[in-house]
């Protein structure tokens, strides 16, 4: 068997086609997904200041090269890293010892915010009287800080490493959860309606899977010791996660179908949804950051969770 | 042959002609892991020998 574009030795069979490609062709196929990704859906405009989500993984890794190297050339674009410290001993200090030496090397400026600073208790801390699964907490606390400080450091757009994976068993999660508004807000780049209050989400690595994104670190040299948290294994996704590469390794192609069918609805779902969000997005009481209800998610765990 | 698992940080002992096959023997799911032998990535049809290296590193690592 041989590259399908050169006839050197394959390195990788890429997900939903009968392609295999050698180290530099899957190199060209990576980085045109991504290009595309970023034409296509509008992802990165003149004079955009990007904050790019880095947690140490792959993904983010990856997708902090990346972007360094397509915007190399654009000085209207400035990129800024930022990153949260949720305070998990043994996973996140090992990891954001990776973001700063990549950062180093990028040359691009670090931002680091952390649970115990911000919300006056580290994760590791909160565990010890919080009984409710950790993630859901977790969640809450880094997508506000995500916003929140994006918004703070003057960013305009915030780039995750968010890839197929993710996307999927976000839509499946949504839908078994009849959590389709949630679905809604999805998409490459993110929201129903354009609010200063949220920033802009944008995911360039949305078109590839962890496997093709692990072996592009590999190939690359980028990968570290990569942990998996270790209270992942307690989430709804990782269940989901599971349910998910059983089927694609059954039936080949499944996390692109997935993507691709609720690509083909996400602007219905947007239409059906755009009053709902106007009307619905209000400013917390305490701390004034956009929310659903009167007091925002954070605040609520903040007021039960550290307070008690 | 020996045969490094990432995710489990151990080694296992493992008998098999291809790629595909050690994944099989050892019910690991391909789109979870990818495999290097002798520190090069390969794809699962790969015929491997008795001396090589072989590390099966994990896909997953949470954000």
């Amino acid at each position: 068997m041989a590259c399908d574009k050169c006839f050197e030795k394959p390195v990788i069979k890429v997900t939903g086609s009968e392609n295999s490609f050698c180290k530099a062709c899957f190199f060209k196929y990576f980085e045109k997904k991504v290009k595309k990704t970023i034409t296509k859906y509008n992802l990165i405009e003149k004079n955009d200041h990007i904050i790019v989500a880095v947690s140490g993984g792959k993904d983010s890794t990856v997708l902090l090269n990346l972007l360094v190297k397509v915007l190399k050339g654009r000085d209207d674009v400035k990129i800024t890293a930022l990153a949260i410290d949720e305070g998990i001993k043994g996973y996140r200090d090992k990891s954001l010892e990776h973001i700063k030496k990549i950062c180093e090397d990028l040359k691009v400026e670090l931002k680091l915010f952390s649970y115990e600073k911000e919300f006056g208790k580290s994760l590791d801390e909160i565990l010890k009287t919080y009984k409710g699964i950790p993630c859901s907490v977790c969640g809450v606390f880094r997508r506000y800080l995500l916003n929140k400080k994006s918004k703070e450091i003057g960013g305009n757009k915030l780039a995750t490493g968010h890839n197929m994976d993710d996307e999927a068993q976000t839509i499946l999660m949504n839908n078994f959860r009849n959590n389709i508004k949630v679905s809604a807000r999805m998409g490459p780049i993110t929201g129903i309606i354009s609010d200063k209050r949220f920033i802009k989400r944008i995911k360039p690595l949305y078109f590839l899977t962890e496997k093709e994104i692990t072996s592009y670190a590999y190939l690359k040299g980028l990968m570290d010791k990569f942990n998996e948290c270790r209270h992942d294994s307690d989430s709804y996704r990782a269940q989901v996660r599971d349910m998910l590469n059983d089927f694609e390794a059954k039936y080949e192609g499944t996390k692109n179908g997935i993507i691709t069918a609720f690509l083909e609805i996400l602007p219905l779902l947007k239409k059906h949804y755009k009053e709902e969000e106007f009307d619905e997005i209000q400013n917390c009481k305490i701390c004034e950051e956009p929310c659903s209800g009167e007091i925002c998610k954070a605040c609520t765990f903040v007021e039960k969770v550290i307070k008690n | 042959m020996k045969v490094y698992i990432e995710k489990l940080d151990q080694f296992k002992e493992v008998d098999a002609k291809t790629v595909k096959e050690l994944l099989k023997k050892l019910e690991i799911n391909p789109t979870t892991v990818i495999v290097t032998v002798n520190d090069e990535l390969v794809t699962d049809e790969v015929k491997i020998k008795e001396n090589d290296e072989i590390k099966l590193l994990s896909v997953i690592s949470g954000g």
